[in-house]
C-alpha cells in the first residue's frame, strides 16, 4: 500500500504500475464496482459518509502522524467550509444565502477554511503535547457556541437547511451512485495527495521536525513555519471532507462542529491509526458502521437500542485496548509474526 | 479470523434490507434516545408500543413491525436514521421526530421520498407545517405556538402584567413562546425583557443574574434536563418570583424528577396539549390503559406530553391504515388521502387536519400542584377548545407578524406593552 506513486513521468509509467501490488488493485477494483452490488444506503450512507470522515480524520493524520500535533480544530475547519458554502451559496434561509455560483463559492470556501487552519495552527504550534490539544480545543467549542449564538451570518440554532451541490454535467450528486464516486474520487485524490506530500522535501522536513525540532532548526529549518505550512495542508484536506458532509446532509448547524463530532474525529483517526494516511479512512468506515448499526446489534442481543452509543463505545475501546496504533497495528503486528515465523535461511513459515 | 470477520460485516451490508412480506407494514419509530429529551423519547416509544398493543399489532388487516431508530435531537443525526429507516429498513412509514429542528429536517426528507409517508411524533416546530410543508408529512399533534395559547390571557387575569421570559434558543423555544406571547400581549401584557438560553445548557448563572427584579413574573420556556438545572441555579441564587412555564417545563418528566429543584415549580401555570386531569372520559381510559401495559418502575406516572404526541400520532396512522385496508401499493395516495380526511378518535378527543396537514384541537392551562404524597402535578385551570395554526387569526394576520424568532412577535403590535 505504501508503495504506490502517484506522480510518474510517462516513460515509467508500465514499470510504475507493476509495483503497485495485487492487494491494492484488488481494492481499487472492488471500490470502483461497489455500486454494481451494494445498496443505496450503503454506498450514500456507510461509503460515502466513511470517504467524508476518513478526509476530516486524514487532516488530523497529517498532523499527528507527520508533524506530531494532535490537532482538535479539523471538524471545525470542515464545518467552516460547510458553512461558507451555505452563505455564499443557496440554501433554504434565503435571507442570509448569498446565491453565488459555484466556481465562486467553493474555492472561497476552502480558502476561507484554509486561511482559518492556518491562524489557529500559528497560535497552536508554539504549545506542544496536551497544551495543543486544549488550544485547539478551546477555539472548537468557541467556534461552535459562535455559531450557535450568531444568527446574522450562521443563523443561530437552526443553522442552514437545503444546501445542495450544484447540477454538474446534468447529474444530482446527491443520488447515491453519484455521491459515492464523487466522495470517492475526493478521498483518493487526498490519499494521494497526502502520500505525495510525505515524500517531498516538505514533508520529509516536517517529518525531521517531529522527530527533532532542535536539530532540524539547528540544520536552518524553520520549524514554526514547516508546522503552520501543515496547518494549511491539512485545512484544504478538511474543508474539502466538509463540504462534501453539507451536500451530503444537505444541512449545516452548529451540532455539525459540536464537541462530540470534534472528538469523534479524533476516535477516528486513533482507531483506525496514525502512522499512515490510509488508517483514517478504516477508523473512519468502522465508525460509520457502528454509528448506524449500533441499536440494531442490542436489539439482536435482546437489549434496549436506547444503549447504542455504548456498543459503539465498547467497540473503541476494544480496538484501542488490544492495539494502541489501532486498527493498523493489528495489522502491522500479523506481518511482523509472519515475518519472525520465517525460516532465516530457506523462507516460508516454519 | 479477521478476515473471516471482515467477510462477514461485507456480507452483511451488501445485503439489501430483507424483503418485506406482503402481509406486513413497516414502521419506522424516529425518537430521540439522548440529550435532554431522552426521558421524553423513551415515553414516546412506551405509548407507540401502547397503541399497537390496543390493536393486537394489526392495522388494515395486516401485521405491524416497528423499527426503533434512535437520534439525538441533531437534524444531521434525524436524516441519517431517516434515511436508514427508509433504504436500509425498507419501511413503510417513519413516525416521529421527537424536536423542532429534526421536525423541519424532517419535512425537507420528505420530499424527496414522496411515495412514503411521515407522521409527526411529537416535534413541534411552526414551520414544518407552515413554510413550504410537505405533501406526504402529517402532524395529529398541535404545535408549539398552538400550546402557548391561552395562557397569556389567564396570567393577565391573574394580575401579572409585567413579564420577562427565559426561553431555550432554538425553533421550539420560540415558537412555544410566541404562543404565549400572542394571547399574553392582546390581553395588555407589557414584556418587560425577553433573554434566551442555549439549548442543553448547564451553567446558568449569567442569565439568572440579568432577571429584572420588578416584574410579576418570569416565563420560563425551557423542558427536559435544561427545566431541572435551571430550577435547581435558580433556588441556589436565591430566585423567590413567580413562574410561568412553557409547555414542557413542567412535563410529567420533569415533575417526576429526584430532588427538590422541582418544588420552585408549585403554583406555576403552563399550557399545553394535555392536562393529567382532563376529566373526559377517554382521557381517562388511557391513562389507566398506560399504567396498566407498563410496571410502575418502566413508565412514568402518567405519560408525558412527548408519549401522547407519539400515542395520538400512532392512532392516527391506525385509523388510516384501516381506513385502506393496509393498502399502500399505489406509492401511498390512498393513505395520503386517508389522512388528510381522518377525523381520528384520541384520548384528547377528535382530531383532524387543516390543508397544511396540521392538527387543530384543544389546549389545556394547568397550574402544577403538590399532591398529599409529596409529588406534583398539573391540575387543569382553563380550557381553549379549536386553537387553529394561525392561533385564530387570519392566515395573512399570521404571516405578517413574522416567523417566530427571538424578537417575533413584536408586543407593542399586537396591543401589548
Amino acid at each position: 500500500m505504501a508503495d504506490v506513486l502517484p506522480t510518474v513521468a510517462p516513460r515509467k509509467s508500465l514499470l510504475a504500475l507493476e509495483r503497485i501490488p495485487a492487494p491494492v488493485w484488488v481494492l481499487g477494483l472492488l471500490l470502483l464496482a461497489m455500486p454494481a452490488f451494494a445498496s443505496n444506503f450503503v454506498l450514500f450512507q456507510i461509503f460515502g459518509w466513511s470517504f467524508i470522515l476518513g478526509m476530516i480524520a486524514l487532516s488530523l493524520m497529517v498532523l499527528a502522524g507527520y508533524g506530531g500535533m494532535v490537532s482538535l480544530i479539523q471538524m471545525t475547519v470542515a464545518a467552516l467550509a460547510g458553512y461558507v458554502v451555505a452563505i455564499l451559496g443557496t440554501s433554504g434561509v434565503t435571507q442570509i444565502s448569498l446565491g453565488w455560483p459555484w466556481w465562486l463559492y467553493i474555492p472561497l470556501a476552502i480558502l476561507i477554511a484554509a486561511v482559518f487552519g492556518t491562524l489557529v495552527g500559528a497560535l497552536a504550534v508554539r504549545t506542544e503535547g496536551i497544551y495543543t490539544i486544549m488550544i485547539t480545543l478551546a477555539i472548537a467549542a468557541a467556534f461552535f457556541y459562535f455559531t450557535r449564538q450568531n444568527y446574522g451570518i450562521f443563523n443561530g440554532y437552526t443553522g442552514f437547511n437545503n444546501v445542495i451541490p450544484p447540477a454538474w454535467f446534468g447529474v444530482d450528486w446527491r443520488q447515491a451512485v453519484p455521491f459515492y464516486y464523487m466522495t470517492l474520487a475526493c478521498a483518493v485524490l487526498s490519499y494521494l495527495a497526502v502520500l505525495w506530500m510525505s515524500r517531498t522535501p516538505f514533508g520529509l522536513a516536517l517529518q525531521g521536525v517531529r522527530d527533532n525540532p532542535r536539530r532540524m532548526a539547528a540544520l536552518g529549518f524553520s520549524v514554526t513555519a514547516h508546522r503552520i505550512v501543515a496547518y494549511t495542508f491539512a485545512s484544504v484536506i478538511a474543508a474539502v471532507g466538509g463540504i462534501l458532509l453539507v451536500w451530503q446532509n444537505a444541512q449545516v448547524t452548529p451540532g455539525t462542529a459540536g464537541i462530540p463530532q470534534v472528538i469523534d474525529i479524533l476516535v477516528i483517526a486513533v482507531v483506525g491509526g496514525l502512522k499512515r494516511p490510509i488508517g483514517p479512512f478504516i477508523g473512519a468506515l468502522i465508525y460509520a458502521i457502528l454509528s448506524v448499526f449500533a441499536s440494531d446489534i442490542l436489539h439482536a442481543i435482546g437489549m434496549s437500542g436506547e444503549r447504542f452509543k455504548l456498543v459503539v463505545g465498547l467497540g473503541f475501546l476494544a480496538v484501542v485496548g488490544f492495539s494502541p496504533d489501532g486498527v493498523l497495528g493489528l495489522w502491522d503486528k500479523y506481518q511482523a509474526r509472519r515475518e519472525a515465523n520465517r525460516d532465516p535461511l530457506l523462507g516460508g513459515g516454519r | 479470523m479477521k478476515r473471516l470477520i471482515g467477510a462477514a460485516t461485507a456480507l452483511a451490508l451488501m445485503l439489501p434490507g430483507a424483503a418485506v412480506a406482503q402481509d406486513t407494514i413497516k414502521i419506522g419509530i424516529l425518537v430521540a434516545t439522548e440529550g435532554a429529551f431522552a426521558a421524553g423519547g423513551a415515553d414516546g416509544i412506551r405509548n407507540v408500543e401502547l397503541a399497537l398493543k390496543q390493536v393486537g399489532n394489526m392495522a388494515g388487516g395486516k401485521k405491524i413491525e416497528t423499527v426503533v431508530a434512535p437520534t439525538d435531537t441533531t437534524p444531521a443525526t434525524a436524516t441519517r436514521m431517516a434515511r436508514k429507516l427508509i433504504e436500509q429498513d425498507k419501511v413503510d412509514i417513519i413516525l416521529g421526530p421527537l424536536s423542532g429542528s429534526e421536525g423541519i429536517a424532517m419535512r425537507d426528507y420528505a420530499k424527496t421520498i414522496p411515495d412514503k409517508t411521515v407522521i409527526n411524533g411529537i416535534s413541534g416546530a411552526l414551520e414544518t407545517t407552515w413554510v413550504d410543508p410537505a405533501p406526504n408529512f402529517f402532524r395529529f399533534n398541535l404545535d408549539g405556538a398552538q400550546w402557548g395559547s391561552g395562557l397569556g390571557e389567564y396570567v393577565v387575569k391573574k394580575g401579572w402584567k409585567k413579564v420577562a421570559s427565559v426561553s431555550a434558543d432554538y425553533s421550539f423555544g420560540y415558537t412555544n413562546f410566541l404562543g404565549f406571547a400572542v394571547g399574553f400581549c392582546k390581553a395588555g401584557g407589557e414584556l418587560v425583557e425577553r433573554l434566551w438560553v442555549p439549548l442543553g445548557s448547564s451553567d446558568y448563572a449569567g442569565v439568572i443574574a440579568k432577571l429584572p427584579d420588578d416584574v410579576d413574573a418570569i416565563y420560563l420556556g425551557m423542558g427536559g434536563t435544561d427545566s431541572i438545572n435551571f430550577l435547581n441555579q435558580y433556588q441556589q441564587a436565591g430566585g423567590k418570583a413567580k413562574l410561568i412555564g412553557g409547555s414542557i417545563m413542567a412535563d410529567p418528566t420533569v415533575l417526576s424528577s429526584k430532588g427538590k429543584a422541582k418544588d420552585a415549580l408549585i403554583g406555576t401555570p403552563t399550557s399545553g396539549w394535555l392536562a393529567n386531569d382532563n376529566p373526559a372520559p377517554e382521557w381517562q381510559a388511557y391513562i389507566k390503559a398506560y399504567q396498566e401495559a407498563f410496571p410502575a418502575d418502566k413508565r412514568l406516572p402518567s405519560p408525558s406530553l412527548f408519549g401522547v404526541g407519539y400515542h395520538v400520532n400512532a392512532l392516527a396512522m391506525i385509523a388510516a391504515l384501516n381506513e385502506v385496508k393496509g393498502d399502500l401499493s399505489d406509492g401511498h395516495k390512498k393513505f395520503h388521502a386517508a389522512l388528510s380526511k381522518l377525523k381520528v378518535k384520541t384520548p384528547l378527543g377528535e382530531i383532524s387536519l387543516n390543508e397544511n396537514r396540521q392538527a387543530s384541537g384543544s389546549v389545556f392551562v394547568t397550574e402544577v400542584s403538590a399532591n398529599a404524597d409529596g409529588t406534583l402535578s398539573n391540575k387543569m385551570v382553563g380550557r381553549v377548545d379549536n386553537v387553529t395554526q394561525t392561533l385564530g387569526m387570519t392566515a395573512d394576520q399570521f404571516r405578517a407578524m413574522g416567523l417566530p424568532s427571538r424578537t417575533t412577535p413584536d408586543c407593542k403590535a399586537l396591543g401589548g406593552k
